[in-house]
């Protein structure tokens, strides 16, 4: 994957540069010895690594606005980082770059029960802010699977989902507003307690703009008064397809689970080995989790397995008790970490139409054999949210990269069938290259408009998201100028 | 002007020469430009009921858009207003959502992907038609709500719902604003997914009749709808009817009387009460709370601005609804929120939308110079 070259004047200008973070920042706030700096050499796309010029971890939004003024001022390309779970390398740096940490902002401001929002700093992490809400019986709703670890800062970056989006909507849909803080340091707050904007709605951009608008310091989210339970049922199938036309069924129904999830025979297998959730023997298999009161589950649950029975399942196992939930989830839970002790793998997250998907996974299938690589597949089926998982050997000569063309491959045809590249994970450097496959020069050239309204120098994270081609000319001048 | 297709309508923004006022169904306040008329893109080009999803011109009539869902089950649960000629792009451009809003969210929550036409006549598209899409910036939720100032949409794609089997309406007569907002914020904190709240004032009382909605399948709106009741006797006598006003208010009718202006404000849903009990000191006006206060609908007619004026005249220096309108924006920006002028009796020239901070109109500006440098695309609107 290439990355800029880095702007020499940058590089030499190292030691004054970090003699000015030290003035604005507390002892221990600015990391710039080489070895330190490793720690953000890269994110959870593990295969790329660059040490930065250096890592500051401011504790307040002024500090904040310090940093990026004086990045702004000498030049200096910053790349902002939540928790560094990203698996599109959100967060990888360049080594002209400032890592911008803000996992020392973790406090939770504000919590508010009559109008159902709590305001936090962005560094706090994703279940942490549910974790500040629960004894009064609240939750915030996205819930990727990073949850423990990843920060609310990447979560907004990205417009993280996870695998209850299906009723509750993914992060945009959760976030009230933010104090967010722009490349040359100006403080401002967008949006707010209140519902909707009061004119363009900048806090919808800002959401999923990975790091590229401004550093977002603080946010209010909206919290969600707790279900009276949830329970799910675990509906087999001999045949992918025919899971898939149960999804579309259940869907059309009217019934609308919290959460439909999909895992086909690689993966059953696999977790089956790794955690031994006593899962049948199948080829497919759908985990579909409904909410309510146990009168309200039941009433949902058996129009569910009224419409699978149509489709003759190999067994249905409704879950009756919390020990049998946790049970059905156990592999689904394990899933990724089953396939990570058989071998290395690329988690791709293209999303498709929900029709489109026995076609999908057929020519998955396809090009799992033309190039020879196994694929499992394990994915949230209501939203159409795909996470193949293409297997590899790291220390085969040239195997990533047989990986990545097949991966490419797979994001086609995605996008060929009417969905796009990314569902949660966010573009970063990892799809970066294929954005000319979804969008053509003057949509790209619209979205980077909306760039050089927020930070007109491109310092921002600029290597990520457009094709470096694509955005060379904004991104260029800064070295040029030397 | 009225396209028939995506081209022509791109053709005709290129080669504008004046501003230029897009018209969708024409449910909006007129303004400044020649009238650039998106009705002749009309249409559904795709429903998947399967998939939840729609994708339709962006002229195509409402009333077609809901009449589609319908014959398969379906909605669009954001209940955009029902106004005579509403289009689909319309209802988006505006970010138009009713009652429903606090349980699935706006109208800018359910747009999945957009076509539209910049104010250089330029084709270009964002987003897509699956439920999850974080490819690239989101301009469709720039678009949605902008207006029409950042582009003339052509095409949509957007997410619907399954209709719901069953629905019932809890019902407390005689709150006072204070304690309607109290319980609508006590119904919105249980678990029974309340999918409206509203609270409508009874003419010539200081008293008005709150109403909680709740839907799904008839088991669980049966359990919800007694739950409810039970939490919400603290406050009165509480009554359970199949139905509601959640139809009027999708008309439009959220006071007994007409009113010659209208304004919508959004606040905190705790302090709608406070907001309206301060305002009403300098303002006398009718009020209703939707969304479970978090949007106020303030209404005035010339009596009401005639009484404001013998109190405290001139209103900020300026006459009638202008003044009316300028004191009521001072008071919104005092309590964090926006208030935006939805209808006047006749041209007003202030500004329909709350004035932002500095950094957030900075941006907003720049936005609309890239998007649209020569300024003609419903030009003056926002700002």
């Amino acid at each position: 994957m290439e990355m800029p070259n880095p702007n020499p004047t940058v590089l030499s200008r190292k030691a004054d540069l970090v003699e000015r973070l030290q003035e604005v920042l507390p002892q221990g706030a600015v990391i710039s010895d080489l070895a330190e700096t490793r720690a953000y050499e890269c994110d959870a796309l593990t295969a790329y690594r660059c040490p930065p010029l250096c890592a500051v971890l401011p504790a307040t939004t002024q500090e904040v606005s310090d940093v990026l003024r004086i990045c702004h001022q000498m030049d200096v390309p910053v790349v902002p980082r939540g928790s560094g779970t990203s698996l599109a390398g959100g967060a990888l740096p360049t080594a002209d770059c400032v890592i911008l940490g803000v996992a020392r902002m973790n406090d939770v401001l504000e919590t508010n029960y009559p109008d159902r929002y709590v305001r936090v700093q962005t560094g706090r992490t994703n279940l942490s802010v549910t974790g500040a809400v629960e004894e009064n019986d609240f939750f915030y709703a996205p819930d990727p699977s990073s949850q423990l670890a990843c920060a609310i800062a990447g979560n907004i970056a990205m417009n993280s989902g996870g695998a209850h989006c299906l009723k509750y909507g993914v992060t945009t849909n959760n976030l009230m507003g933010v104090t967010m803080v722009m490349m040359d340091g100006t403080i401002t707050e967008i949006g707010g307690a209140h519902m909707d904007a009061g004119g363009l709605d900048l806090l919808g951009v800002v959401c999923g703009s990975e790091g590229q608008l401004g550093v977002v310091t603080e946010a209010t989210l909206r919290i969600l008064p707790k279900p009276e339970g949830a329970r799910p049922v675990l509906i087999a199938f001999d045949d992918n397809e025919v899971a898939g036309a149960c999804v579309a069924d259940i869907i059309k129904a009217g019934v609308l689970p919290v959460a439909i999830e999909f895992m086909d025979r690689l993966c059953i297998e696999t977790t089956e080995n790794f955690a031994k959730a006593g899962y049948p023997d199948c080829n497919a298999l759908l985990i579909v989790e409904v909410e309510g009161s146990d009168g309200e589950i039941q009433e949902q649950l058996s129009k569910i397995v009224a419409i699978a029975e149509t489709h003759d399942p190999v067994e249905i196992r409704e879950s009756k008790s919390p020990e049998e939930s946790a049970a059905i989830w156990l592999g689904r839970k394990s899933a990724f970490g089953a396939i990570g002790q058989i071998s290395d793998y690329m988690c791709l997250d293209g999303t498709i139409p929900v029709s489109e998907l026995p076609l999908v996974l057929r020519r998955i299938g396809e090009l799992s054999d033309q190039y020879g690589l196994r694929v499992g597949n394990v994915f949230h089926a209501g939203d159409g949210n795909m996470h193949p998982l293409i297997l590899f050997d790291a220390n085969k000569e040239g195997d990533l990269e047989i990986c990545e063309a097949m991966g490419a491959d797979i994001l086609r045809l995605c996008v060929e069938v009417g969905g796009c590249l990314t569902g949660e994970h966010g573009v970063g450097i990892e799809k970066r290259d294929l954005m000319t496959d979804q969008y053509t020069a003057a949509d790209l050239e619209a979205q980077m408009a909306v760039k050089d309204v927020f930070d007109p120098a491109w310092l921002l994270n600029p290597a990520k998201v457009f094709p470096l081609a694509v955005s060379e000319a904004r991104r260029a001048p800064a070295v040029a100028a030397e | 002007m009225t396209p028939k297709t995506e081209n022509e309508l791109a053709q005709h923004v290129a080669a504008a020469k004046a501003p230029l006022w897009i018209k969708g169904g024409g449910t909006t306040l007129t303004g400044q430009g020649d009238v650039l008329d998106v009705s002749g893109l009309s249409g559904i080009t795709l429903y998947e009921p399967g998939a939840l999803t729609m994708v339709a011109q962006a002229g195509t009539p409402l009333s077609e858009i809901e009449a589609a869902l319908d014959a398969e089950g379906q909605m669009l649960a954001f209940e955009p207003p029902r106004t005579k000629g509403a289009t689909i792009g319309g209802a988006f451009a505006t970010n138009a959502s009713g009652a429903r809003r606090v349980q699935v969210g706006a109208a800018r929550d359910f747009l999945l992907g957009v076509r539209f036409v910049d104010g250089a006549g330029e084709i270009i598209k964002n987003g897509g038609r699956v439920m999850k899409n974080v490819t690239g910036y989101d301009l469709v939720k720039l678009m949605s709500g902008a207006h029409g100032t950042l582009g003339v949409l052509t095409e949509v794609s957007f997410k619907v719902l399954p209709k719901p089997e069953a629905q019932a309406t809890i019902e407390v007569k005689g709150l006072t604003d204070a304690q309607a907002t109290q319980a609508m914020s006590v119904a919105m904190g249980t678990p029974y997914d309340v999918s409206g709240a509203v609270f409508l004032v009874d003419k010539g009382t200081p008293t008005g009749r709150m109403s909680i909605r709740v839907e799904g399948f008839s088991g669980s709106v049966a359990h919800r709808s007694t739950a409810l009741q039970n939490t919400l006797s603290a406050f009165g006598e509480c009554s359970i009817s199949e139905t509601g006003p959640w139809d009027d208010l999708r008309g439009g009718a959220m006071f007994s009387d007409t009113t010659d202006a209208l304004w919508r404000v959004a606040v905190k849903p705790s302090e709608a009460a406070q907001f309206t009990s301060e305002l009403a000191q300098t303002l006398p006006h009718s009020h209703a709370y939707d969304w479970a206060g978090g949007r106020v609908w303030i209404g005035a007619d010339e009596a009401d601005v005639m009484r404001a004026e013998a109190q405290d005249s001139p209103l900020n220096d300026k006459s009638g609804f202008e003044g009316f309108h300028s004191v009521l924006q001072e008071m919104a920006a005092q309590y964090k929120g926006h208030a935006t002028l939805m209808t006047a009796p006749m041209p007003l020239s202030v500004p329909r939308f709350q004035p932002e901070n500095n950094v957030v109109a900075n941006l907003s500006a720049g936005l609309r110079k890239r998007f649209d440098p020569r300024g003609i695309l419903n030009a003056g609107l926002m700002g």
